[in-house]
């Protein structure tokens, strides 16, 4: 199983990466909420995967998922999506005061 | 346990609650409450800095949930010296905008708060996590601030700033997540107790996971080659608001100047001195590329912000010796070079908007209109940022140049500091010059001077002169900075407690 998410952490950062790297801000947007998704499936796991057990804890369990990550993914999953919708309202405003959705402004 | 720490981030996160109800009472009204708001935090951070100068640590536990566990936030001298900046250089920049700036977009003040209250966080806080939080509340304001009056010049550079620093805040995770996964905590205090004991098959993930952190951190300090958004976007915010981002890279510098020495210090076991080998070239080249910089600059505004690269450049140089000659001049040049970029910020954005044709650019046109006090104003800040004496400037590169003295490389690093300092001369001199004395004709008639601008520039250039003047005692807490920086024990002892070690911890999964 730890290989498999590897694989989807690695497969969503680098299509995040390569959206990034366009000059449009619309994929740039993409890119960065792949990338987004990326990050909160590391944190995700950052507090190892565990198979068949209580989510959080339970009477007499030894071993139990550790909850700190859980909480930080929470906190980095609304802070993404505040900073995401902000990044959105921005890129339609550069559209109507620049005239294009190029990154630097303008039509290119 | 005293209140007192927290009161710093909890003052601005009402004021500015309360400013975002105040709007309908009008400008004024929001005006004074700001002010009034940013007023109090100066005593505050008088007190705090008099509490910690006998070298205590003030841990305050949120909730009172023991430390590693709970949120804490820790005040020594490094953070209360920072406290105090931030709040002269948020006065100044306030009382600027009250010449109206402010006026230009809804809430401005609301955001200025909450500008405050994430770098006030960001200085207290002594953990990664909340670290990365009150990193995300300053940037939300910050953007809000870029954008404040519009304009489609704002726009882009605020489009790129907001996607630079959305990657920074990625990787600031990507390396939250690889350091809590080798070591199970994000308290500094307890990552500094644990890093050291790392064996060596999880010491290559520590390693990748801290420089990726030195990564971010120099995005927000704008080190080449991560810094190239700076002078664009300083450049196209409002004067009052580019003063107070003055600070916003300094917060970067900080986060080096605290987590380094301190978790990664040169006791850390496998993973010791991990940015020894990257910071100072880092520094050297974005001081010599920010040198370039002010001098190809065409505005006093880009020149500006190309002078804030430049000193994260010197000051970084100074950090990159982790040595605690370095953390001293470091200490120095931070309050010197926050405080006089602020003042230049201020003063470039009150001859663009004196000079009725050219506006800041360095063009020959009608002599400036006030050209007597303005001139006076640029002299003291360009004497001041040049470094030369007898004002902070140079006491600051005389201590940078001191520390460098015994470094290896000492050769390298003075003479990129010099020569970076010739070149800075020569383009101070040089706009100086263009904007006020080739002139093609006689004054004309410009908008009347008002006191509130002129009167937070001096108000910055006093404290530059205080630093000189009482350069005595500002040096000694410089130093006792600095012997606390390169002591990292009396931190962990003052947040977990003496008998750390024998700490009862949850381990179960490991």
């Amino acid at each position: 199983m730890e290989a498999l998410v590897a694989i989807a952490i690695g497969v969503l950062t680098g299509s995040g990466v390569y959206l990034m790297l366009r000059a449009r801000t619309f994929p740039v947007l993409l890119g960065l909420t792949l990338l987004s998704y990326a990050v909160n499936l590391f944190l995700f796991v950052s507090g190892r995967l565990v198979v068949a057990s209580a989510p959080l804890t339970d009477q007499g369990l030894q071993a139990y998922p550790d909850p700190i990550p859980q909480a930080l993914v929470l906190t980095a999953i609304v802070i993404g999506f505040g900073m995401t919708a902000l990044l959105v309202v921005l890129a339609l405003r550069a559209i109507s005061d620049t005239g294009g959705d190029h990154v630097d402004g303008g039509e290119r | 346990m005293t209140h007192l720490v927290i009161l710093p981030v909890l003052l601005p996160l009402i004021a500015g609650s309360l400013l975002l109800l105040a709007a309908p009472l009008g400008a004024a009204a929001c005006r004074a409450i700001g002010l009034a708001a940013t007023l109090v935090l100066l005593p505050l951070a008088l007190l705090l800095l008099d509490r910690v100068a006998d070298g205590a640590y003030l841990v305050y536990a949120l909730g009172d949930w023991a430390p590693p566990f709970g949120i804490v936030l820790v005040a020594d001298r490094l953070a209360a010296v920072m406290l105090l900046l931030t709040a002269l250089v948020a006065l100044a920049s306030l009382v600027y905008a009250g010449s109206g700036d402010d006026t230009r977009g809804p809430q401005y003040h609301a955001l200025f708060q909450f500008q405050l209250l994430g770098i006030n966080g960001a200085f207290l806080t002594g953990d990664l996590f909340n670290l990365f939080v009150f990193f995300e509340v300053l940037l939300i304001a910050s953007y809000a601030l870029l954008l404040h009056g519009l304009g489609a010049r704002r726009v882009g550079a605020a489009i790129h700033v907001v996607v630079l620093n959305l990657v920074g805040s990625a990787l600031f995770l990507f390396a939250v997540g690889t350091l809590y996964g080798v070591t199970g905590t994000l308290n500094f205090a307890d990552l500094a107790r644990i890093v050291p004991l790392l064996g060596p098959d999880v010491a290559p993930l520590a390693r990748s996971g801290a420089l990726l952190l030195l990564g971010v951190f120099a995005l927000k300090a704008a080190v080449l080659p991560l810094g190239f958004w700076l002078p664009r976007a300083y450049a196209a915010a409002t004067g009052a608001t580019a003063a107070l981002f003055a600070v916003l890279t300094k917060v970067g510098v900080y986060a080096i100047l605290r987590v380094y020495p301190l978790v990664f210090g040169p006791g850390a076991g496998e993973v010791a001195s991990v940015a020894t080998a990257w910071v100072l070239p880092a520094a050297l080249v974005t001081l010599a590329f920010g040198a370039l910089g002010v001098l190809a600059a065409r505005t006093l505004r880009t020149s500006a912000g190309w002078m804030v690269v430049y000193s994260v450049g010197t000051l970084l140089v100074a950090v990159g010796l982790f040595s605690e000659a370095g953390y001293a001049a470091a200490v120095y040049y931070t309050a010197h070079s926050t405080l006089a970029s602020a003042a230049l910020f201020l003063v470039s954005d009150l001859v663009a908007r004196q000079r009725v044709v050219g506006g800041d650019r360095f063009e020959v046109v009608d002599a400036m209109p006030h050209g007597v006090v303005l001139g006076t104003l640029f002299f003291v800040t360009a004497v001041t940022i040049a470094g030369l004496p007898p004002l902070s400037g140079f006491v600051g590169k005389l201590l940078v140049l001191q520390a460098a003295g015994t470094a290896p490389g000492a050769v390298v690093i003075w003479s990129v500091l010099l020569g970076a300092a010739l070149l800075v001369i020569v383009a101070v001199a040089r706009a100086g010059s263009a904007l006020f004395w080739r002139t093609a004709t006689e004054a004309s008639a410009g908008p009347a001077l008002d006191g509130r601008s002129v009167g937070a520039i001096v108000g910055l250039l006093a404290c530059v002169v205080g630093l000189v003047a009482w350069g005595g005692a500002a040096t000694s807490y410089a130093w006792s900075t600095a012997r606390q920086l390169a002591d990292p024990s009396g931190y962990v002892a003052a947040v977990l407690g003496a008998d750390a070690s024998a700490r009862e911890r949850r381990r179960s999964l490991r």
